[in-house]
């Protein structure tokens, strides 16, 4: 995963509450077996109209936010399905930090996941944001992870809040499956071989047919 | 570990009794009874596992099978779409490879995974269940701590058994007293959702209580916990009990004989003590809860079928005006029109909120000896391929065609669109699923979230409309 320290750059402003996963990337393009290459259906139900053409009002399509590194929303950025396919269409078309009032649970897991830097802020400042985004090129965003800190281009810092450990597995692009494995692979060890998890049954062994299941008469 | 003399909720006992280890800024690292997969958000972690040549460690407390993008229609053919096909052999490949249950496609069992884990007995209380999927929380109704995951927690989770997570606040929705006959646990999930809003769990986990949560059947209690995370919340989940240890019973999966009643002796301790505190408390009385259905392109427009639709004019708050005159241009509604008596172009009944044999013999009683209207679509696609064999058994199905009904194949299907049962632009359905968002069911489709009772009576009528008119009166005067 590719560190994030600090990040300067234009601002893309979408400004809804709720903005779902589906909208972020539609089901029909989740029929791929890589991570890459989704960059091009981001927001693709309002990216596009029905032929596959551009829509020209859609804010990325404009010709000041076509390499926004940064997207701004209003509430609950990234509700919906669980699809890590959001946050990968983001990263492929070059968005690297997420900015909203408040973010749905799994969305915002799945940004730390992928080198996306999730920010929490107020109303009021997000819209402050959105305010300086809408001046395209001419007003880039800075984003320091390091001191917790966005730039306003006017030279304002508003600083932001952080876990300590996510910050800390983002500024070194840290793999989490390594860091477990290395640092808990004995307490996992441990709480495998505890005598009150023996009740947990296998998923290799039927206990029984399975074909009358369902059937009347069953209880259940 | 809490003192042991501090009352705790159910969510907090299954947490307690699966942390391996707590980390110093208060993260723990929680072990995972189960880990459920298909074949859309696991490719990607398995081609990481392998690339960093790790085995999945604990295949025997894992399972998958493919669901959201197989064809419903005949599986004697191939299935058409390269992609999909790409996704299902993929998904078959890497099962074969690192050695994990998987029910093929063209077995019996199966089916949507959270019909699935369930009807093997695979999903048991008093288990941490994750799947790539954040319908997960479905499997709460069971009382186990049940959660959608990312892919890359699923490559954690296949690799270490164990995922890193803070604890969530607790939350308690209690719903007390009867319903009123032909209300179901999908009206009784809309009314919470339509109460505390789409985002009204954010960073809690919701625990179902109260006297009407009790009477549900486990399919209503999984309808329930289904949907939370329309409600934002990171799980749902109901307290085991009789329900609950009668459904698990005898299932394939599930501990048999002496094992059995050892955990259901330990399943019996979960319960929320008395005096547990909760974050929240919301409750509703049931008697008041209506058929419902949605209006709008987020989970929390809803209304009863009794109800109209919202006008913008009536929102002080410019930014909500302006969503509703939006979400009512897309729905194609007037301001204050009657939902009852819309128009619909197709009916689906399924998805894992309403798939199961419960809810098509709910959706049968009301079309036998009817039709569906003249130019309406109507489907069913139950949940898992044991669903549709028991429903055969009992002859639903033959209801299901004689009304005009399409009698397809288990799996997500016109959910969420994904293979070919979608909606074209401009149709509207009424539909069992849990998410009306935009272009869900298909670019520019307009979806009306409700039972599968309400759904039948849609068919029937060709429009929304209260399905309680159409209900035996015996069950309409409270008698059955
Ligand atoms: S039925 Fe729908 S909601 Fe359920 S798992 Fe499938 S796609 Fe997701």
């Amino acid at each position: 995963m590719e560190k994030f320290t600090r990040l300067t750059s234009v601002a893309a402003a979408l400004p809804q509450e709720n903005v779902d996963t589906d909208q972020i990337i539609p089901a029909r393009f989740l029929k791929t077996i890589q991570r890459t290459g989704l960059g091009k259906h981001l927001f693709a139900g309002q990216r596009y109209d029905a032929e596959g053409n551009e829509n020209p009002d859609f804010v990325l399509n404009k010709p000041a936010y076509r390499k926004a590194g940064i997207l701004i929303t209003l509430d609950n950025l990234g509700c919906g399905s669980s699809r890590e396919h959001a946050p990968w269409a983001l990263l492929d078309f070059g968005i690297r930090c997420v900015i909203a009032p408040s973010f749905a649970d799994i969305f915002y897991n799945n940004c730390f996941k992928n080198g996306i830097l999730p920010i929490r802020l107020p109303r009021e400042q997000c819209l402050a944001l959105m305010e300086d985004a809408s001046r395209g090129e001419n007003a880039r965003l800075t984003v320091d992870l390091e001191k917790q800190e966005i730039h306003r281009p006017d030279g304002e810092v508003i600083s932001f809040e952080m876990d300590p450990f996510r910050r800390q597995v983002l500024l070194e692009g840290l793999d989490d499956v390594a860091q477990t494995l290395k640092n808990h692979e004995q307490s996992i060890r441990e709480f495998e071989a505890r005598p009150s998890r023996a009740w947990v049954p296998s998923t290799k062994q039927s206990g029984r047919p399975q074909s009358v299941i369902g059937a009347k008469g069953e209880q259940a | 570990m809490q003192n042991p003399v501090t009352p705790r909720t159910l969510y907090d006992k299954i947490w307690d009794d699966h942390v391996v280890k707590t980390l110093e800024d208060g993260t723990s690292l929680l072990y995972i009874d189960r880990h459920l997969l298909h074949e859309v958000t696991s490719p990607q972690a398995f081609e990481s596992l392998r690339a960093a040549g790790r085995p999945v460690r604990r295949p025997d407390a894992t399972m998958a099978v493919a669901d959201h993008n197989v064809p419903t229609s005949d599986r004697s053919q191939p299935v058409e779409d390269p992609q999909s096909r790409l996704q299902i052999e993929t998904l078959e490949a890497n099962v074969k490879e690192f050695g994990v249950p998987y029910f093929p496609l063209r077995s019996r069992q199966q089916g949507i995974v959270h019909v699935v884990g369930p009807e093997q007995g695979v999903s048991l209380p008093g288990m941490t269940i994750v799947c790539g999927d954040s319908h997960t929380s479905t499997h709460g109704a069971f009382g186990s701590l049940a959660f959608g995951i990312g892919t890359s927690e699923v490559e954690h989770v296949l690799a270490t058994q164990t995922l890193l997570q803070k604890r969530s606040k607790n939350m308690r929705v209690r719903v007390e007293g009867d319903v009123a006959p032909g209300v179901t646990a999908k009206d009784i999930m809309l009314s919470i959702i339509g109460r505390i809003g789409t985002a009204g769990g954010t960073g809690h986990v919701i625990e179902f209580a109260g006297s009407a949560i009790r009477k549900l059947d486990m399919a209503g209690r999984m309808t329930l916990c289904n949907m939370s995370i329309e409600a934002g919340a990171r799980a749902g989940m109901v307290a085991p009990d009789e329900t609950t240890f009668n459904y698990v019973k005898g299932r394939p999966f599930a501990p048999q004989g002496e094992a059995f009643e050892q955990a259901v002796a330990y399943w019996k301790t979960l319960a929320t003590d008395e005096g547990a505190h909760f974050d929240e408390e919301v409750v509703l009385d049931a008697a008041e809860i209506s058929p419902s259905v949605t209006w709008g392109t987020s989970p929390e427009d809803v209304l009863p079928i009794t109800g109209t639709v919202p006008r913008p004019e009536d929102f002080a708050d410019p930014a909500k005006a302006e969503r509703i005159r939006r979400t009512l241009a897309y729905m194609g509604l007037e301001a204050g029109q009657k939902i009852a008596g819309t128009p619909v172009d197709v009916v689906f009944i399924g998805s894992c909120t309403n798939s199961r044999i419960e809810d098509l013999r709910a959706a049968a009683a009301v079309l036998k000896g009817r039709k569906v209207a003249e130019g309406v679509r109507a489907m069913v696609v139950p949940g898992s391929g044991l669903v549709r064999y028991a429903a055969e058994q009992e002859g639903l199905d033959k209801i299901f065609r004689d009304a005009g009904f399409e009698w397809r194949e288990a799996g997500c299907s016109m959910c969420l669109g994904m293979n070919p049962d979608k909606l074209s632009a401009g149709q509207r359905s009424a539909s069992t699923s849990n998410r009306n968002f935009e272009g869900r069911q298909g670019p520019d489709g307009r979806t009306h979230l409700c039972s599968p009772t309400m759904a039948a009576a849609a068919a029937v009528t060709g429009t929304l409309c209260d399905a309680r008119d159409l209900l035996e009166p015996t069950m309409a005067e409270g008698a059955a």
